[in-house]
């Protein structure tokens, strides 16, 4: 029996707020895997202040790969391996079975011994730690945990539930303004406010190790670029040339920060060291340079430039200065974003004569596959595990996030409660 | 002067921001665009289509009568020739006084991505900047800035909403 500790989570320092985006999946696979998550058993007393089964059971559903059966169709609630009858399950339709107990441990935290059954085989799929130890504070934390490692051992996939998204979240009220750059699980829960202003924010980005933020702020009446650690809330302005201070991207290795400054006339991509303070100017052109984004490896920069008449997606090597057009279908094509093994490239699209989709470019075949068909999307942002793609579209003339799977299987969209919600950017793993 | 005190309330916001910065979550209350230029976007986006023929220039009661917003073609960022005439009038009011000083916003609609919108309205405001100071303005006297389409003067979507939202708009900080 392997175990785990789940401990306090130090970017949720906030009470968790009512949920502002829902998940809403409008496409699965075509055959999703019935599985049967069945509430988990609690010892201790009191009640437990969530309901860590239906969290599993909606992390599954709505990752599109699953389908899960209503616990009012259950026959029975087990909740280990010596109560469960394989064939009540059969019946039920169920190939896969979840059964959990807590308990509550001696130091006030909770022990989770959770089971994963093969209904068919009739036998125990091993998980890598099958007794999660929780806080009580972290239960919903616990059962993302639980999902991740269900979701691996069913689809061979990583999972990405422990993972964060931010997003900026728009409103207006008369003619005030307010913008507000909110971070929330993937699925929407737990939002909170990470910085809030009456002047636009825009393009926040992710430090590799998840701890910190860059962003672009208007809240001095003109565009700056700043660096804020989720923890402390503390908080740095990096860089407020004259003119653009946009599009921050933080190097694989977390020591650079590309970005883009229009301070010599016009916009050209920039390093910056952020140990020495040291900028690098690396794109030389008089046409629109933006949008860098680092490959894996930290070798070259992926930037979006209009050098060619119109915006296209050009790949710079840093170290010989060698620079390849990577795009040539379409009249637009921008923002660009890479898997983590560097293959795929998501980015907008617009096909000639067509509206702004999401699409995706096999770089070592060079084949370009559109995924969306709205017309107005925007800033693709790629999950960790590379399945799955995060972007911002307008429903019913509201900005709102969808996703869509690299295969263009699975979609969901989480519509809010209020504003526009846009750019948003998924988090690297955060365990 | 109105302008002025405007100019010192977005320094001091400006300044209570950043003393804010150091808590888990900053919040702006002030310095915001409708103190900056006492109007909002959409406010000045009204003022389109009024003729500037026949302005001589030299009284700020002149320039009340001049186009101030100007509008661009998709993906583009050339004048066009509809504003010429009053952006002339607008150098030569500046370049008659050298007090005056105005602020270029320069502006796109929602159709393709963020960054790049900012960059097209930067380009923009660069364009009209480069016409009020060949027709006399001095570049000391012109601050640009980019919102993208981070500020649209007009909410929706389609090709109505999308013309008027491609802009540049010019508002006078001093005069």
């Amino acid at each position: 029996m392997r175990q785990i500790l789940i401990s306090l989570c130090l970017l949720m320092m906030a009470t968790a707020s009512r949920a502002e985006l829902v998940v809403e999946v409008t496409q699965g696979v075509s055959e999703p895997s019935p599985v049967a998550v069945v509430p988990f058993g609690w010892s201790g007393s009191g009640a437990l202040s969530e309901d860590v089964a239906k969290i599993v059971e909606q992390d599954l559903g709505r990752s599109g790969f699953f389908s899960t059966l209503p616990r009012e169709s259950m026959l029975s609630f087990p909740t280990r391996e010596g109560d469960v009858y394989y064939r009540d399950w059969r019946v039920s339709g169920a190939d896969y079975l979840l059964t959990g107990r807590i308990e509550p441990t001696a130091d006030g935290q909770v022990k989770i011994d959770v089971g994963l059954y093969d209904v068919l085989k009739e036998q125990r799929i091993p998980l890598a730690n099958d007794i999660v130890n929780s806080g009580s504070g972290q239960l919903r934390d616990a059962a993302h945990y639980i999902s991740d490692q269900v979701f691996e051992a069913l689809t061979g996939l990583k999972g990405a539930f422990s993972t964060r998204i931010v997003y900026i979240q728009a409103e207006r009220n008369g003619d005030q303004n307010n913008y507000k750059l909110q971070l929330a699980d993937w699925d929407g829960a737990r939002p909170r406010t990470v910085m809030e202003s009456n002047e636009p924010i825009m393009s926040p980005s992710w430090s590799r190790d998840g701890r910190k933020l860059a962003y672009v702020s208007f809240e001095s009446g003109r565009p700056a670029i700043y660096v804020q650690y989720l923890t402390t809330g503390k908080r740095e302005r990096i860089q407020s040339f004259p003119g653009l201070n946009g599009a921050p991207a933080w190097s694989p290795d977390g020591n650079q920060l590309a970005l883009v400054l229009s301070k010599d006339g016009n916009p050209e991509i920039y390093v910056l060291n952020l140990a020495s303070r040291q900028l690098q100017r690396v794109t030389h052109h008089y046409a629109i340079d933006t949008e860098p984004t680092w490959a894996p490896d930290g070798k070259s920069i992926l930037f979006t430039s209009d050098r060619g008449g119109q915006p296209q997606i050009y790949r710079l090597d840093l170290e010989s200065r060698n620079l390849e057009r990577l795009t040539w279908e379409g009249n637009y094509n921008a923002r660009g974003r890479l898997t983590d093994d560097g293959r795929f490239l998501a980015m907008v699209h617009r096909p000639t004569g067509g509206n702004f989709t999401i699409a995706v470019q096999d770089l070592k075949s060079g084949r370009l596959d559109i995924l969306t068909e709205a017309g107005l999307e925007e800033s693709p942002s790629i999950a960790p595990n590379g399945s799955i793609i995060i972007y911002a579209t307008k429903q019913n003339g509201r900005g709102v996030l969808s996703a869509v799977s690299l295969d263009g299987q699975v979609r969901f969209r989480m519509p809010s409660r209020s504003g526009d919600v846009r750019e948003p950017a998924w988090s690297p793993y955060l365990h | 002067m109105r302008a002025l005190n405007v100019f010192k309330a977005a320094t001091l916001g400006a300044a209570v921001i950043w003393a804010a910065g150091c808590s888990t979550t900053s919040t702006t209350t002030e310095g915001g665009e409708g103190s900056m230029g006492g109007q909002d976007g959409s406010g000045s986006a009204s003022s389109y289509g009024v003729d500037g023929s026949g302005v001589s220039g030299g009284s700020a009661g002149a320039i009340d009568q001049l186009q101030t917003v100007f509008y661009f073609d998709f993906d583009q960022s050339v004048v066009k020739q509809a504003g010429f005439s009053d952006l002339e009038a607008h150098a030569r009011y500046l370049a008659n006084n050298p007090s005056a000083s105005v602020r270029l916003e320069g502006h796109a609609d929602e159709r393709g991505t963020r960054e790049y919108n900012i960059a097209l309205g930067e380009r923009r405001a660069n364009a009209v900047e480069r016409l009020l100071v060949v027709n006399g303005a001095s570049s000391s006297q012109i601050e640009t800035i980019s919102y993208g389409e981070e500020k649209p003067a007009v909410m929706g979507s389609g090709d109505a909403s999308w013309a008027q939202n491609r802009r540049v708009e010019l508002k006078y900080v001093s005069r």
